[in-house]
């Protein structure tokens, strides 16, 4: 069952976004079917396709793969972004968890509730810079290579790039104390794969808007 | 800088229990270290020995590794826990991800507000008996084999033992309706290397106390 990969999950960034982003990283042409009603999803669950009842969803090389970190692993080794043994793949999931988990505070934040909102800001610039930018920004000073791992492109330079296109979004002077942090943004956007992803067209989402949350809370809840 | 791998998290499961689980299956020993206060906390902080402030940490081959996660990808491919190929390697990791969702449940459970309690253990059982279980139970019937993944004993196997176990004390007859886990349960609690872990005096942890949890959350601010 070749043919191009068929991802399945709402028209939207959410947890399918890094695996565009990778697909996309590694010259990968996809295809998307996009979950827009709760009967969308419930037609997914009844007919088996969805291990665990969950998208995001990726039918890809005869399977029909489930779990974010499964599937950018699968894709990741695949295409050799996973480094070249298993110290370089420890790294890289050292690197690529961390940005993981800054991804999950970005993504919840626009549905915190109105009064929880501006301390969950605070708290994300705060990790941001004082956690988690500035071990990026040391690791591209002590080795001063262009890539995080191994001298070589990998999917930590991707998702770090994703992710500091998302903050920027959030605040956008977040990268002003962190000159390695701003020529890695420049260096890899500048990639061909990855200049053609962050062009207008491309298979890229938008942020969430506040008026698309409904939409996903009934798809979802 | 050989020598065993040595542990640092606090005196309970937590995220760091899986990590132990694997080690003991892979029948390697380990040294741990635990966090007893904030100071202790801090002093890891302070010498610059977590990359991103947090625990677990587990120094191993030269590594200060963090990131359970990645710590875990390591021992498993280390000691070829993960398969023969990238095809094994996605079911593994589809698995892992499934129990590592219903145990991350579990784990917060003491965490989360007293009045949401018998709500959220509700819905744990609930996930456990017709969102998880279903799907190993049926890898198991599927194939007949007695390993979840390429007929050959994997993280897979670890983490879901683990899984089972941990759910089963939140309700013992849990897999009242799974009996093909009933006995792969049995049958990976008898792997010689699982077997010593699962018995008294082993480096596994109990479930969390209320004491343990108010240590907890003293040390990370909760």
């Amino acid at each position: 069952m070749s043919g191009k990969p068929k991802l399945h999950y709402f028209n939207g960034r959410g947890r399918m976004e890094s695996i565009r982003w990778l697909l996309a990283a590694a010259g990968v042409e996809f295809e998307e079917c996009f979950l827009e009603t709760k009967d969308d999803l419930m037609k997914l669950q009844k007919d088996g396709s969805l291990l665990f009842q969950q998208v995001p969803m990726v039918e890809i090389d005869g399977m029909k793969m489930v779990q974010t970190r499964a599937i950018l692993n699968y894709i990741a080794a695949k295409y050799n972004l996973y480094g070249k043994d298993l110290k370089e793949r420890a790294l890289i999931d050292m690197y690529v968890e961390a940005v993981t988990d800054l991804n999950e505070l970005l993504m919840t934040h626009l549905i915190q509730p109105a009064d929880k909102k501006e301390q969950h800001f605070a708290t994300i610039v705060d990790k941001v810079t004082n956690r988690y930018f500035p071990v990026y920004e040391k690791v591209l000073k002590d080795h001063g290579q262009d890539f995080l791992v191994g001298n070589q492109f990998s999917r930590a330079d991707v998702q770090l790039l994703e992710t500091l296109l998302m903050t920027e979004e959030c605040k956008p002077d977040i990268l002003a104390k962190f000159p390695l942090l701003k020529s890695f943004k420049a260096r890899i956007s500048n990639i061909p794969t990855i200049k053609k992803f962050l062009q207008p067209g491309s298979q890229r989402k938008p942020p969430l808007q506040e008026k698309d949350v409904p939409k996903l809370m009934k798809i979802f809840h | 800088m050989a020598g065993k791998p040595k542990l640092h998290y606090t005196k309970g499961r937590g995220k760091m229990e899986s990590i132990r689980w694997l080690l003991a299956t892979a029948g390697v020993e380990f040294e741990e270290e635990f966090i007893e206060t904030k100071e202790d906390l801090e002093k890891l902080r302070n010498n610059g020995v977590l990359l991103f402030q947090q625990v677990p940490l587990v120094e191993i081959d030269g590594m200060k590794m963090v990131q359970t996660r990645a710590i875990l990808s390591y021992i498993a491919a280390k000691y070829n826990l993960y398969g023969k190929d990238l095809k094994e390697r996605a079911w593994i990791d589809m698995y892992v991800e499934g129990t590592t969702d219903l145990m991350g449940m579990i784990m917060y459970l003491p965490f989360q507000p007293a009045d949401t309690k018998e709500k959220n253990l509700a819905l744990i059982i609930e996930r456990a008996t017709t969102r998880y279980f279903p799907v190993y139970e049926k890898a198991l019937k599927d194939h007949g084999q007695d390993y979840l993944v390429g007929n050959k004993l994997s993280w897979a196997d670890v983490h879901l033992l683990e899984a089972i176990l941990m759910t089963e004390e939140c309700k013992p007859d849990i897999l009242s309706a799974f009996p093909l886990l009933q006995a792969f349960k049995g049958r990976i609690s008898n792997i010689p290397t699982i077997k010593k872990f699962l018995q008294p005096g082993s480096q596994r942890k109990p479930p969390a106390d209320e004491k343990y949890i108010a240590t907890v959350k003293k040390i990370f601010n909760i």
